[in-house]
C-alpha cells in the first residue's frame, strides 16, 4: 500500500527490571508478545515488546506519523490555511511531540489511572523503571529536563544532539536523547510524560483544546501541584499556541529564507501566570477551580495576550526584562511602565488634547491614554496587523462604551510611507519604535512624522544604549529586532539635526533611574515645533 | 427648434414644478446613469419615490453621488424642482467645489399643464396647491436665477420644450487632441534674443517683418511650441516676444497659457491700479514705445490666454505654475488662481516672497505635467512633473523640453537682465523618496503593458507592507522583485514528480520552438542594483548617499546585516561590469542583474539549522533506536517485518534528506564564499531588456563578466523539433542533478506573449526530499495530483509585474509608479498557494 504517506517513527520505550519485569504488560494492559496497532487522528500508534524476560522486559511506542493527514488536518482546523513549507517538512514524524503525549494517554488510558485488577499491588507501588526517548524537542536545553524530572524521583541522563556533524558551528539541536530511571508508580510516569513532553517540546503549532485545562489538573493530580516548576510547567503547557502571525506574513517570510520567529514584529506577548489561581497552591487541599477564572485563563492561553497587571508592557525588551527582575528592591516598577508614565506626563504637559500614538504595538499606551478623558481623540498605529489585533483585543474594541470607541481611532500604517490620517493630532508618539527602523531609512520616518505629518509636538523614546552595561545578562542589544541603540549624544545629535530639518525644538528627558556615570536607561525627548 | 449648448463636463441642474415634464426631457437628452432624481433617491432611502419625509436623506445620497461623479469628470444632470434658491445653492456650490461648471435648464410650464400631468399619475396623490406654491418659487427664481452662479441658465417654454436639442462645448482647456511633438518652452521674460537663439537651436525657422523683428516662426518637422506663459516683465523686449509669439499662436504653430504677469500687466494696462513692481515696470514702458493698435492687440492676447491646456489624448498638462490632478481639464477661479500663481502655504520667506506648497511632490496624476513660474538653476523630474523656467532674464538659461522625448535643450542668457530678489536656488521641491500610503494599501488594480490590470486584494497589500517597511531597502533602490515559477505538469515517470519531458511539451505545445535550460542554482534570489559612479546613482535612482548600489533578497530585504557587505559586494560586483567593459557596450551608467546568491546558508542558515538540520537531526536520533528495537522484537519472533522494513528505509531517507541540504550548505566569512551568479540582465538605461532581449543574449552577455565573485550559468539550448536535442537536454538534467543540483529552469529563449510561461523550474529527484520532505519518495502516488493552476496564474501575474516595474523604471518614470508594481509582486507573493510548488 503506497497511497498513505506515512513517514518517521517516533519512539519512547519503557523498561522496567521489577522482577517478573513481563508484568509490565499487565500494568499497560498490553500483552508482551503481541504487536498491536492503535488508530491515531495522525498516524498509527503501535505497542511491542523487543524484550521480554522476567529480568527486564521493555515496551516500546512507535508512532508512524501520516505526514499528509498531518498537513491536512493542520488547514482544515479551525485555523486559517498556513501555507509554509513548515508543515510539510518538520520534525513531528521523529521527536517525541504533544502527539507522542496524546498518542500514549490513548494507548496507556487504564494504565495512566493506575488501574490493573490482575496486579493491582503493583500498580499502586513504586517499580524500577528506565525510559528512553532517542529524541525529545527540548526547548530550553539539557538543564530543563532535569529541573522538571528529577524533583519527580527521576535520574536524568539528557543528552543534546548535534545539529549536523558536519557543521559544528551550528552547535546543538534542540533536541536531546532522554534517559530517565527511578523507582516511580507506572501511572506517575505515564502522567508525567503526558504533561512534561509537550512542556519541553513547546512547540508553536498546536491546538488548545477547551479542556486542557482539566486535562492538565487530572494528569498533574498528586504531583503537579508540589513541582517547584509548576509555574512554568503550567504556563508552558496551556500557552502553547498556534502561529501568531498570518499565513500572508509567514509566505513572505519564508520567501525571504527567513525564520517565521525571527520577523515576528516587537509585540509583547508576555503569557500571563494562570498558575496562581488556575491550580492549587501545595498543601491546598482539592483542585477545584474557580470556573470564570478557568474560562479567563483559556481565552488568554489560547488568544496570545494577557490582560492582567503582570502583562502590561510593551515590546518585552531584554532590558525591560532585567529591570523588571531585579531582586530586593520590592518597589521597583518595571521600565515599561516607567516609560508610559512619563510619556504621559510629558504629553499633559503640553496640553494636548489629540495623541497619534506611532507605533502602537499591543496598545498599552493607547489604553492608557483612554482612560484619560482630557485625551479627547486617541490613534494608535501599527505596520504589523498582528500587532493591532492585539490592540483590538486588549483594549476590547468589540465591547468598547460608544463614548470611548468614538475618541479611538486605529489603523495599519508605515513610518516610512507618508499618510494623510497621522496629520490633525495635537502630538505624536513614538515610543520605542525608532530603533526599530534600519538606520538608512531613518530619514524617511523623520519627513512622514516631522516633515508631513507636523504635530506641534512629537515624543520620542528609544534605549540609552550607555546603560546596557548595567545589564547583568545582556548580550547585545536589547531586542533582536533592534537595529541600532543610541547614546546620549547619538540621540541628541540625530534630534538636533532633525530640529534643524523640519523646524522643532527639543528638550531632554530621563526615564528610570538615572545612573550617575551611564544615564537612564530610556532617553525621552520631547519635540516642539517652532 | 432651440439648441442647448452645455459644457462637455458639467453639473446640470434641472429647475421646474412637479409635472413640468423635467424626467422625460432628462429621459430624452441624457444617459440614465447620468441622471440623478430626488424622486429616485427618495426610494433609495424609503422604498418609496414619494415619501417626503424622506427628502433631507434622500437629497445627502443625491448630493453624495454627484459629487462623486463631478469628482470623477462625469456629466452629470440633477432632476429635482430646484424652484428653491437654496436647493440650487448647495448643487452650485457642490459644482464649484469640484471645480466644474454648471448649466441650469428651467422648464417653465403653465401651471394647469402641470397639474393635468400630476393628476395622471397615481402615485402623485399630493393636491394642486403643492403646485401652486412650487410655481410661485419658480416665478420668483427667475427673475433672479441668473445671479445663482450658473455659467448660463437655459429657459425653456412651451413647444421649445419638446424641440430642444442639446450640444455640448468642448471645455476651453481642452487641446487633447494636439499630439504633437511639443516644444515646451519656459518662461522668457521679455528675452527676445535668446527666445530666438532657442527657438533656432531647436530647429525652428523665424519669419521675420521689413523691420527685421521675428513675427512668427515655423518647424520643418510641423512641431508645435508651447510656451508656459511669463513672456513679459522684467527682460529688454518684452513687445519683441509678444509679437513673435502672438504671430507663432496666431499661425497655429504655438499655444501659450497666461503667466501671473500677463495677468497683471493686462490690468495695468487697462489702468487697474496694481503695484508697478517685478519688472512690470519695463513692460510698461516698453509698450509705451509702440503704436497703439499693437498695444490693444497684445493686450487682447494676453487677456485671452487659459489658464491650462490638457493635451496629447491628456498625457500632457501645461500651466505657468504647474496644476495639480485634481485640477486637470477643470474650470474655477481657484484653478486659474494655482495654474497662474500655485499653491501658497501662507507664508512667506526671508525675503519676503510666498512659500510655494510642493504640490509636485505629492503628484500621483498620469498625465505629465511641464510648468515655469519659479526660476531654478536646473530643471528635475519630480514625479512626472518638470519645472522648465531655468532663470533666463535673470543670467540664467531658457530652456526648451521636447515632448515626447523628454530632451532638454537650453540657451544661456546673454547677460544677467534683472537681479533675482532672491538667489536661483536648486528648488526644494525635490523627490524626497518617500512615497505615500496612497501608492500601496487597500485593494488595487495594477496596469501592466504585458498582462493588463493585475488586482491585489487589500489583505495581501497589507503583508506586504509590513515586511516592506520593516525590512526592505530603500525604494529607490528597490526597482524590481521576481516573480515566482511554476513546476511543470506532473511526471507520470515511476520515481519522479518532475521531469524535463513535461516542461519541453508544454512549451511545444505554446508553439515555441527554441527553449534554453539554464542550471538553477541553487542559493537564494538576489536582484543587484548597480550604478557605475554615485553621480549615476544619484541621477538615476535619486540616491545621494554616495552608494553605488544594493544587493537584495526576494523580499527586498537586504542580504547582509552589516552595510559594509553589501557596499563590499556592489564594489567588487561593479568592477566586474567595468572590466567587462559593459557599461559602454550597453550605453548605460546603471544596471539591474537577476542573479542567485551562493552558497544557500549564506542567508538561509538560520533557516536551515531551524528547519531543515532540526528534521535531520531528529530523524537520526530516533530511527536507528526504532530499527533497534524492532529488530529486537523480530528475534522475538514477533511479526514486525511491515514496520521494520518502513523504518530502515526511513533511515536511509533521512541520510539522503541530510545530504540534499548539506551540499548547498558553505563556509562564508564576511564576502568570503559568496559568489553571485546572473543569469538576466533586468534593465539598462532606457531598456528594459528583460523584455526585450532574448535568453541568448543575456546569457551570452553575462558570460563577458569573469571575477572572483561571479559563478557562471551553465546552460543548453534545445529544439523542441528534435527529439534528439530534447533527448540531450534530459540528459544533462539527469547529469546536473545526479550531482545535487537542484535542477533546471526552462525558458522560451525568445521573450513569448501572453499566456506562455516565462519559464518552469524542473527540480531534481534528491533535492526535492527538503521540499517534501525526506520520505516523498514513499509515496509519490499520493503526492501526483498536486494543483498547478494557481501557482501557474501568479507566476504569470508576478511576471507581468515585474516587467512593468521595469519598464517604468526605464522610461523614467517617478518613483511611486516603479514601486507600485514591485510592492504588488510582494503582496502576491503572500497569496496562499501550495508551498511545495
Amino acid at each position: 500500500m503506497v497511497n498513505r504517506e506515512r513517514s518517521g517513527s517516533v519512539l519512547l520505550a519503557i523498561s522496567t527490571t521489577t522482577r517478573p519485569a513481563t508484568d509490565l504488560g499487565f500494568l499497560l494492559h498490553k500483552h508482551p508478545d503481541r504487536v498491536q496497532e492503535f488508530a491515531q487522528s495522525f498516524g498509527v500508534a503501535r505497542v511491542f515488546y523487543p524484550e521480554a524476560t522476567a529480568e527486564r522486559c521493555t515496551a516500546a511506542l512507535m508512532l508512524e506519523v501520516d505526514g499528509v493527514r498531518l498537513a491536512r488536518s493542520r488547514t482544515s482546523s479551525s485555523s486559517p490555511a498556513d501555507f509554509s513549507l513548515g508543515q510539510y517538512v518538520n520534525d513531528r514524524p521523529y521527536a517525541a511531540s504533544s502527539m507522542l503525549a496524546v498518542a500514549l494517554a490513548d494507548v496507556f488510558r487504564t494504565a495512566r489511572a493506575g488501574i490493573c485488577k490482575a496486579r493491582p499491588e503493583l500498580a499502586a507501588g513504586p517499580i524500577d523503571l528506565a525510559i528512553t526517548i532517542p529524541a525529545l524537542p527540548c526547548r530550553g536545553g539539557a538543564e530543563l529536563a532535569r529541573l522538571l524530572f528529577e524533583p519527580l524521583g527521576w535520574r536524568v541522563e539528557a543528552t543534546p544532539i548535534r545539529l549536523d556533524e558536519e557543521f559544528p558551528a551550528w552547535g546543538d539541536s534542540r533536541y536531546v536523547r532522554l534517559a530517565l530511571t527511578g523507582s516511580v508508580r507506572l501511572a506517575d510516569a505515564l502522567n508525567h510524560l503526558y504533561v512534561l513532553l509537550p512542556v519541553l517540546d513547546d512547540a508553536k503549532h498546536y491546538w488548545i483544546a477547551p479542556d486542557e485545562v482539566d486535562k492538565l489538573i487530572r494528569a498533574g493530580e498528586g504531583w503537579l501541584a508540589s513541582h517547584p516548576e509548576r509555574g512554568r510547567i503550567t504556563r508552558r503547557y496551556l500557552g502553547r499556541r498556534r502561529a501568531l502571525t498570518g499565513a500572508a506574513f509567514a509566505r513572505l517570510a519564508e520567501l525571504g529564507d527567513d525564520v517565521e520567529e525571527d520577523l515576528e514584529p516587537p509585540v509583547e506577548e508576555e503569557p500571563i501566570e494562570p498558575s496562581a489561581r488556575a491550580l492549587p497552591e501545595p498543601g491546598e487541599a482539592g483542585a477545584e477551580v474557580d470556573a470564570e477564572v478557568d474560562v479567563e485563563t483559556l481565552a488568554e492561553a489560547d488568544g496570545e495576550i494577557a490582560e492582567g497587571a503582570d502583562s502590561i508592557g510593551d515590546t518585552g525588551d531584554a532590558g525591560d526584562a532585567a529591570d523588571a527582575g531585579d531582586a530586593g528592591d520590592a518597589v521597583k516598577r518595571p521600565l515599561n511602565h516607567l516609560r508610559g508614565e512619563a510619556v504621559i506626563a510629558a504629553l499633559a504637559e503640553t496640553h494636548a488634547r489629540s495623541v497619534i500614538d506611532l507605533g502602537c504595538g499591543s496598545g498599552r499606551l493607547v489604553g492608557e491614554l483612554l482612560k484619560n478623558p482630557a485625551f479627547t481623540k486617541v490613534a494608535g498605529v501599527d505596520v504589523s496587523a498582528r500587532a493591532l489585533a492585539l490592540a483590538a483585543r486588549r483594549l476590547k474594541l468589540d465591547r468598547m462604551p460608544e463614548a470611548r470607541r468614538e475618541r479611538l481611532t486605529l489603523f495599519q500604517g508605515a513610518l516610512t510611507y507618508t499618510d494623510d490620517r497621522f496629520a490633525g493630532y495635537d502630538a505624536a508618539v513614538l515610543m520605542e519604535v525608532v530603533e526599530h527602523v534600519d538606520p538608512p531609512r531613518l530619514p524617511a520616518l523623520e519627513r512622514v512624522v516631522f516633515g508631513a505629518a507636523r504635530p506641534g509636538v512629537v515624543i520620542v523614546t528609544t534605549p540609552n544604549s550607555e546603560y546596557n552595561v548595567r545589564y547583568e545578562f545582556l548580550d547585545g542589544m536589547r531586542h533582536p529586532d533592534h537595529r541600532f541603540e543610541w547614546t546620549r549624544a547619538e540621540f541628541a545629535a540625530w534630534a538636533e539635526r532633525v530640529c534643524g530639518e523640519y523646524g522643532y525644538r527639543v528638550a531632554y528627558r530621563p526615564v528610570g533611574d538615572e545612573d550617575p556615570e551611564v544615564g537612564p536607561p530610556t532617553q525621552m525627548g520631547v519635540f516642539n515645533r517652532d | 427648434m432651440t439648441e442647448i449648448s452645455v459644457p462637455a463636463m458639467s453639473l446640470v441642474v434641472l429647475v421646474g414644478v412637479s409635472g413640468s415634464g423635467k424626467s422625460t426631457f432628462a429621459r430624452k437628452h441624457f444617459l440614465p446613469t447620468q441622471v440623478i432624481s430626488s424622486d429616485f433617491c427618495r426610494g433609495l432611502v424609503s422604498d418609496d419615490e414619494n415619501d417626503q419625509e424622506s427628502t433631507p436623506d434622500a437629497f445627502d445620497v443625491l448630493h453624495y453621488i454627484v459629487g462623486t461623479r463631478l469628482r470623477r469628470g462625469l456629466l452629470t444632470v440633477v432632476d429635482a424642482t430646484n424652484v428653491q434658491w437654496e436647493a440650487r445653492k448647495k448643487l452650485v456650490e457642490l459644482a464649484k467645489s469640484h471645480d466644474v461648471l454648471v448649466d441650469a435648464i428651467v422648464l417653465d410650464v403653465p401651471e394647469e399643464v402641470a397639474v393635468a400631468r400630476n393628476a395622471l399619475r397615481p402615485d402623485r396623490d399630493f393636491g394642486s396647491h403643492v403646485i401652486v406654491r412650487q410655481r410661485k418659487d419658480l416665478r420668483r427664481s427667475l427673475s433672479k436665477i441668473s445671479r445663482d452662479g450658473f455659467r448660463r441658465v437655459h429657459v425653456l417654454r412651451g413647444e421649445a420644450i419638446d424641440d430642444a436639442t442639446i450640444t455640448y462645448e468642448k471645455a476651453w482647456t481642452d487641446r487633447r487632441e494636439l499630439t504633437g511633438p511639443f516644444d515646451l518652452i519656459g518662461d522668457v521674460h521679455g528675452c527676445r534674443a535668446e527666445l530666438e537663439s532657442l527657438l533656432i537651436a531647436l530647429g525652428w525657422e523665424l519669419r521675420r517683418d521689413d523691420a527685421g523683428r521675428p513675427v512668427g516662426a515655423a518647424h520643418p518637422e510641423g512641431r508645435t511650441a508651447v510656451f508656459v506663459g511669463d513672456l513679459v516683465d522684467r527682460g529688454p523686449d518684452s513687445p519683441g516676444v509678444l509679437r513673435l509669439v502672438m504671430g507663432m499662436v496666431a499661425a497655429g504653430t504655438a499655444l501659450c497659457v497666461s503667466g501671473n504677469h500677463e495677468q497683471k500687466l493686462v490690468r495695468a494696462l487697462d489702468g487697474r491700479k496694481v503695484s508697478v513692481t517685478h519688472g512690470l515696470e519695463r513692460s510698461l514702458e516698453q509698450l509705451a514705445a509702440e503704436p497703439e493698435e499693437f498695444r490693444e492687440a497684445a493686450r487682447t492676447f494676453m487677456d485671452g490666454l487659459i489658464s491650462h491646456y490638457q493635451l496629447d489624448g491628456g498625457k500632457l498638462v501645461v500651466a505657468h505654475a504647474g496644476l495639480k490632478e485634481a485640477y486637470h481639464g477643470r474650470a474655477s477661479r481657484r484653478v486659474r488662481s494655482f495654474a497662474l500663481y500655485g499653491d501658497t502655504t501662507g507664508e512667506t520667506d526671508e525675503y519676503g516672497l510666498p512659500v510655494r506648497y510642493p504640490w509636485a511632490r505629492d503628484y500621483r496624476g498620469r498625465a505629465m505635467v511641464v510648468y515655469g513660474h519659479t526660476p531654478i538653476p536646473e530643471p528635475e523630474w519630480v514625479n512626472n512633473t518638470l519645472c522648465v523656467d531655468t532663470g533666463c532674464v535673470f543670467g540664467g538659461r531658457l530652456t526648451a523640453l521636447r515632448y515626447p522625448s523628454r530632451e532638454l535643450v537650453s540657451v544661456p542668457a546673454e547677460r544677467v537682465w534683472y537681479e533675482p530678489a532672491r538667489p536661483l536656488a536648486p528648488s526644494t521641491v525635490r523627490d524626497p523618496g518617500v512615497l505615500d500610503i496612497g501608492d500601496v494599501d487597500g485593494t488595487r488594480y495594477v496596469e501592466t503593458r504585458t498582462g493588463g490590470k493585475v488586482k491585489i486584494r487589500e489583505e495581501n497589500s497589507a503583508a506586504a507592507l509590513e515586511i516592506m517597511s520593516r525590512f526592505a531597502v530603500d525604494p529607490r533602490w528597490l526597482v524590481y522583485l521576481p516573480p515566482t515559477m511554476a513546476p511543470p505538469a506532473t511526471s507520470p515517470l515511476d520515481g519522479y514528480l518532475e521531469h524535463p519531458a513535461e516542461a519541453f511539451e508544454e512549451f511545444a505545445s505554446f508553439g515555441v520552438t527554441e527553449v534554453v535550460c539554464e542550471e538553477k542554482h541553487m542559493g537564494s534570489r538576489a536582484i543587484a542594483v548597480l550604478a557605475r559612479t554615485p553621480e549615476a546613482a544619484a541621477a538615476r535612482f535619486g540616491v545621494v548617499d554616495g552608494t553605488c548600489g544594493t544587493v537584495h533578497t526576494r523580499t527586498g530585504r537586504p542580504f547582509f546585516g552589516d552595510p559594509a557587505l553589501t557596499e563590499g559586494l556592489v564594489a567588487r560586483l561593479r568592477e566586474a561590469v567595468s572590466d567587462a567593459g559593459l557599461w559602454q557596450s550597453l550605453g548605460t551608467e546603471w544596471i539591474v542583474l537577476d542573479c542567485e546568491l551562493l552558497p544557500w546558508s549564506a542567508k538561509a542558515e538560520g533557516l536551515i539549522r531551524e528547519q531543515y538540520a532540526s528534521v535531520g537531526a531528529a530523524a537520526r536520533a530516533a530511527l536507528p533506536d526504532a530499527v533497534a528495537l524492532l529488530e529486537a522484537a523480530a528475534a522475538r519472533g514477533l511479526d514486525v517485518e511491515g514496520p521494520l522494513a518502513r523504518t530502515r528505509r526511513r533511515a536511509s531517507n533521512a541520510a539522503l534528506f541530510r545530504d540534499a541540504y548539506a551540499r548547498y550548505c558553505g563556509p562564508v566569512s564576511g564576502l568570503d564564499g559568496i559568489r553571485l551568479a546572473p543569469f538576466q540582465i533586468l534593465a539598462v538605461e532606457g531598456r528594459a531588456t528583460a523584455a526585450e532581449e532574448p535568453h541568448s543574449w543575456h546569457l551570452e552577455t553575462l558570460a563577458r563578466l569573469s571575477s572572483d565573485v561571479i559563478t557562471p550559468t551553465r546552460h543548453v539550448f534545445v529544439s523542441l523539433d528534435s527529439e534528439e536535442s530534447r533527448a540531450e537536454a534530459t540528459a544533462w538534467w539527469t547529469a546536473l542533478t545526479g550531482a545535487g543540483g537542484e535542477g533546471m529552469v526552462v525558458k522560451p529563449v525568445h521573450p513569448g506573449p501572453g499566456r506562455v510561461q516565462p519559464g518552469v523550474k524542473v527540480r531534481g529527484r534528491e533535492y526535492l526530499r527538503i521540499i517534501y520532505g525526506p520520505d516523498y519518495t514513499e509515496s509519490i502516488d499520493v503526492l501526483r495530483s498536486r494543483f498547478l493552476g494557481k501557482k501557474r496564474s501568479l507566476a504569470l501575474r508576478e511576471h507581468a509585474l515585474g516587467l512593468e516595474s521595469l519598464a517604468r523604471l526605464a522610461e523614467g518614470e517617478p518613483l511611486w509608479r516603479v514601486h507600485e508594481p514591485v510592492f504588488a509582486v510582494l503582496a502576491l507573493e503572500s497569496e496562499p498557494v501550495d508551498p511545495r510548488l
